[in-house]
């Protein structure tokens, strides 16, 4: 596949008129189509005619050196680069980030933390499938749904700005519990944003599932049995379109995800249309999650009570010498983790994503290994893809949602 | 030889009574399970956890680079079985003159892109896979950026040296 060759597919022979249609294969670099294909994302494509007989990912291009930068920041700044990797889904990274190093640290978030967590992760969940929704639905031609999904998308990033003071890179979740004090009056607009929810994802529905265009490109497209998916390291809304009811939220809860009652999507039919379903009713799920969060909030601290890990009050800092020096030693040097490492998978709104983090017990991660849900996911893109038509392929490619800052880290 | 505290646990007793050999050491912290693999022995041992054991899947393969210490890189595997809800980490030690070890591609095609960011990044070589060449930093590029003695800042290749 090295050696493009962009002639035309089939070429007739000019000694025998009418004579018999030769056919070769072509090689073509597919796109820019999905929004992750501008120029991060290349896909070699072998083609015979109108059928893609290889497909060839080439990721790369969006490599920064996360996993290697994180090594020469202390613990605490680490929780920045999660942020720059799958940068729709912040705070799921800070989250996924956090657990492994509050496991080695030993620490205990207090119920607060551990709910405002939640809350946090499931609206960046939504407003995570909300950009996918937009954009798979602009890549299947229906534009006005971007439109829908970007108003609403509006709404949950002023949500994060209040919280964080930033709409993309928020940092909100830190090691030993949260960033900053949640804002006053921060359970009103969340309210009006999820009381209003439900029934605009009625509205984008009734957009999409009565559009016979849309539906004639997503139904029985991209179908890949579950088996191969498994053995592909896939996870996520994938898994659950394929008909295995496995989500890690429930499977291997973390952050007080027990404490919620919620179900678990999950179709058989595996082909786009399931994922579109399943995306679309985690999204129904993660706002009953939400207001559950909202009207059982429990009072208490928002961060641990670990002085040497979690940076003090201002108002302590300024009148008690022992938080002075706490904070002094925390800002200079960061603190120092045990020795050891651990391992703590999560559910990011694209599938499992987990931090492997190594300390020898110093101030700084020995490793940091970062397993993102769109990097495992990627890998199924040439059996979507090979045997296909290539206007299918398009639907199959927006149906993975990954994320390229994901995969290339 | 299995420690005392994993030989309760049903999965190491399941693989040390298939082969002794396989398994080199094993500990049990913060709840987490990992077992030290022979290297010559890891692709049949997860053979044994995929056809025997219900571990379907793949999470991710990786590296640690232990420099200056030898053995230099640990090589980890993070396995899953859905059906039983259980995790655990083999690891391999390997030297830090020419590390390689037996791909496991054959077993999970999944390992494909892992093996290859191990590669690509560490230098670790996986015998027996398919298509083994960089896979994150472009064709031709020397060194391997994970490394620990690879510099964050300052290479032949920062644009400060330009």
């Amino acid at each position: 596949m090295s050696d493009p060759d962009i002639s035309t597919s089939a070429t007739m022979d000019p000694a025998q008129p009418g004579g018999e249609t030769t056919t070769r294969r072509m090689v073509l670099n597919m796109g820019p189509q999905h929004p992750s294909t501008h120029g991060v994302l290349r896909i070699l494509l072998e083609l015979d005619g109108e059928t893609i007989t290889k497909a060839e990912p080439d990721i790369g291009f969006l490599h920064t050196g996360i996993e290697k930068q994180a090594e020469a920041l202390n613990w605490q700044q680490v929780v920045t680069l999660t942020d720059r990797m799958d940068y729709l889904a912040n705070l799921s990274n800070n989250l996924a980030y956090a657990l492994p190093v509050e496991k080695l640290l030993q620490i205990e978030i207090p119920d607060k933390a551990q709910w405002l967590r939640v809350l946090l992760v499931e609206l960046t969940r939504i407003n995570s499938h909300l950009v996918w929704l937009g954009t798979h639905a602009l890549d299947l031609g229906a534009m006005t749904v971007f439109f829908y999904c970007f108003r609403e998308r509006e709404d949950l990033l002023r949500i994060f700005e209040m919280f964080s003071g930033q709409r993309l890179m928020t940092s909100y979740i830190r090691i030993g519990g949260l960033a900053l004090e949640p804002p006053r009056g921060w359970q009103q607009v969340v309210k009006k944003f999820n009381d209003a929810l439900p029934s605009n994802i009625d509205e984008y529905e009734e957009l999409l599932n009565t559009n016979p265009i849309f539906l004639n490109r997503v139904k029985g497209v991209g179908v890949l049995p579950l088996e191969k998916l498994l053995a592909l390291s896939v996870t996520g809304p994938l898994i659950r379109a394929a008909g295995l009811k496995w989500d890690i939220r429930k499977s291997e809860p973390y952050s007080s995800y027990e404490k919620f009652d919620f179900d678990v999507p999950v179709y058989q039919e595996s082909d786009v249309w399931a994922r579109y379903r399943v995306r679309m009713e985690e999204m129904r799920q993660s706002q009953r999650i939400v207001k559950q969060a909202l009207e059982g909030m429990p009072e208490g601290p928002w961060k641990a009570d670990a002085p040497k890990v979690v940076l003090p009050d201002r108002e302590k800092m300024k009148t008690q010498m022992e938080a002075l020096i706490y904070h002094f030693k925390i800002v200079t040097e960061g603190f120092r983790v045990p020795a050891g490492e651990a391992f703590v998978p999560t559910e990011s709104p694209r599938g499992e994503i987990g931090f492997f983090v190594v300390s020898d017990g110093t101030s700084k991660p020995l490793r940091v290994f970062m397993r993102t849900p769109s990097f495992g996911n990627l890998q199924a893109l040439p059996a979507l893809f090979e045997g296909n038509l290539v206007a299918n392929s398009i639907a199959a490619l927006g149906s993975l949602d990954f994320m390229l800052g994901d995969v290339d880290r | 030889m299995l420690p005392e505290l994993l030989q309760s646990l049903p999965v190491p007793a399941a693989l040390e009574a298939w082969d002794p050999q396989a398994i080199v050491d094993g500990s049990l912290e913060l709840g987490e399970t990992l077992l030290w693999v022979a290297p010559e022995k890891i692709v049949a041992l997860c053979r044994e956890l995929r056809d025997n054991l219900e571990f379907e899947r793949i999470c991710g393969v990786t590296a640690i680079d232990r420099y200056p210490l030898e053995p230099r890189f640990e090589v980890v595997y993070f396995l899953h079985s859905i059906s039983r809800n259980l995790r655990l980490k083999l690891k391999v030690a390997l030297p830090g003159a020419d590390p390689a070890v037996q791909s496991v591609t054959a077993i999970w095609a999944g390992a494909d892109w892992y093996e290859r960011e191990a590669f690509d990044l560490f230098g670790i070589r996986f015998e027996g896979h398919p298509n083994l060449k960089r896979i994150m930093m472009p064709e031709g590029w020397e060194g391997h950026p994970l490394r620990r003695d690879f510099p964050t800042h300052g290479h032949k290749y920062s644009y400060q040296n330009e």
